[in-house]
């Protein structure tokens, strides 16, 4: 499970503070927090700054990589925010994310083509919010033939098909699930990268929900999670349903989680 | 008393049940005013408080206001003809650029279920259509949704678009990155946390 861990973002008021301080103690805590709970990758968010966020997210970028050897996702739909990043980021980095909207597309293609970015792309176009698994497939085609056009390597998408709560539609859960499944079975090799967390919205003792979403959607081929690594019951839980889905050799992870006190009974 | 069998329905999400309770009251000439205020609008607000208060969940609002809605369309003609009793006008939409519709859908939903008229002008919606719709419809107010840190400016310009389109007509916004803060920041009238807060403020605003 690729794990971008997603606490350094302007919307959660203790990162804007730090931001607006420019507390770089703070934001450099939180990234070896992040990195040592597992995350693979520190997300990096300024958007709330209008104006602003190009700076900020260039430091918000050395701050973390000044303590951590991981990649960061740089998370903007701005060209000139992740621009502003990429010129200070050391390694590989994710692009959180590029979309089939026009304006988002049309922007952020040109920065990702020919590149070796991991690059997350959002089932989401002009055309409104997808519903059901046809419309996130359809737009995950295009997403998928627009980007490997431009020679960004199928391994390197990350495909969010985008989760919709469950209150407000009873087929939404099955529909995210049913989605993954056929995107992997249509383009071997392809990853995942999505919050799952909105599937609770509405509902009561949302935690619980989340944990069972993410182990089913961890057996229909869900390979990455924007998320809280600190978050020790889901992240047991990752371990149990990497496990129970075939994909850990010897329950050899499941165990390190065990012993790490993230797997409660 | 059978009055009262209207607002159980509404609680009780008795979806099927309502036309026919409806119907029973209109045939025996029930004041009709009375049977949307204390049946249909105040079961309305009963659920409200009762989400506000984490006591219902959204399918559960969902459901009530669903109800309510089968009341309604028997209703509403005949309320129409009798003068009507509308608690205002309101324009509602997402703003440019966005795309998320769920929390407009719910606040448009339960601004209905308290009486007002809704004209829903959809997502991703220009400042330009904004006036020009609440010019048309006359609207009290006007609604504005952003789910997004990166569209919240254009809340902002579609707030100084209806002041300089000479309009009176109040704003009021919400969703998920919106703040009390932000709303007095960008010169909107109200702001409101969640859809019941939304109808409370709504009420406030037309008065």
């Amino acid at each position: 499970m690729i794990i971008v861990g997603e606490l350094i973002n302007a919307s959660r008021k203790a990162v804007s503070q730090a931001i607006e301080k420019g507390d770089a103690e703070y934001i450099k805590t939180v990234a070896i927090d992040e990195e040592k709970a597992g995350a693979h990758y520190i997300d990096v968010n300024a958007g709330i700054f209008v104006g602003k966020e190009a700076d900020y997210l260039k430091w918000l970028t050395q701050t973390v990589q000044s303590v951590s050897e991981k990649p960061c996702a740089l998370d903007s739909p701005d060209p000139l925010a992740i621009e502003a990043a990429l010129s200070v980021h050391k390694g590989t980095p994710m692009i959180n994310s590029i979309s089939m909207e026009k304006a988002r597309w049309e922007k952020l293609l040109p920065l990702v083509a020919g590149t070796d970015f991991k690059v997350v792309a959002l089932c989401m176009s002009d055309a409104g919010m997808p519903t059901t698994c046809a419309d996130r497939l359809s737009i995950a085609d295009k997403l998928v033939e627009g980007l490997t056009a431009k020679n960004v390597p199928i391994t390197n998408i990350y495909i969010d098909p985008l989760v919709q709560p469950l209150g407000t539609n009873h087929s939404f859960g099955a529909e995210f699930i049913n989605t993954v499944s056929e995107i992997k079975n249509r383009y071997p090799g392809i990853h995942f990268m999505c919050g799952l967390s909105n599937i609770s919205y509405g509902l009561p003792e949302r935690k619980f929900l989340n944990r069972i979403f993410m182990a089913q959607a961890i057996y229909a081929g869900l390979d990455g999670a924007i998320m809280n690594p600190l978050d020790k019951p889901m992240m047991g839980t990752i371990a149990a349903a990497e496990a129970l889905a075939g994909r850990d050799k010897n329950s050899f992870r499941y165990l390190k989680a065990y012993r790490a006190g993230l797997v409660v009974s | 008393m059978s009055i009262k069998q209207v607002y159980q329905a509404v609680i009780d999400f008795d979806e099927d049940g309502m036309p026919d309770l409806i119907q029973k009251e209109l045939d025996a000439g029930t004041d009709l005013d009375q049977l949307l205020k204390e049946g249909l609008i105040s079961a309305m607000d009963y659920v409200g408080k009762q989400f506000s208060e984490g006591e219902l969940f959204v399918p559960e609002m969902l459901m009530a206001a669903q109800t309510m809605k089968k009341g309604l369309e028997i209703l509403k003609p005949k309320l129409g003809a009798a003068g009507g009793s509308s608690a205002g006008k309101i324009v509602i939409g997402t703003v440019k650029g966005d795309l998320h519709d769920i929390g407009k859908n719910l606040v448009g939903m339960m601004l209905e279920g308290g009486g007002f008229e809704i004209v829903d002008l959809g997502v991703d919606v220009e400042p330009k259509t904004f006036v020009e719709e609440a010019k048309k419809h006359q609207a009290q107010i006007v609604g504005l949704s952003a789910l997004l840190t990166t569209t919240m400016p254009a809340m902002e310009e579609t707030v100084n678009a209806l002041k300089e389109a000479g309009l009176t007509v109040k704003t009021m916004v919400g969703g998920a990155p919106v703040t009390k803060a932000f709303a007095d920041k960008i010169g909107a009238t109200g702001y409101s946390e969640d859809a019941p807060g939304a109808v409370e403020l709504a009420r406030k605003l037309a008065s």
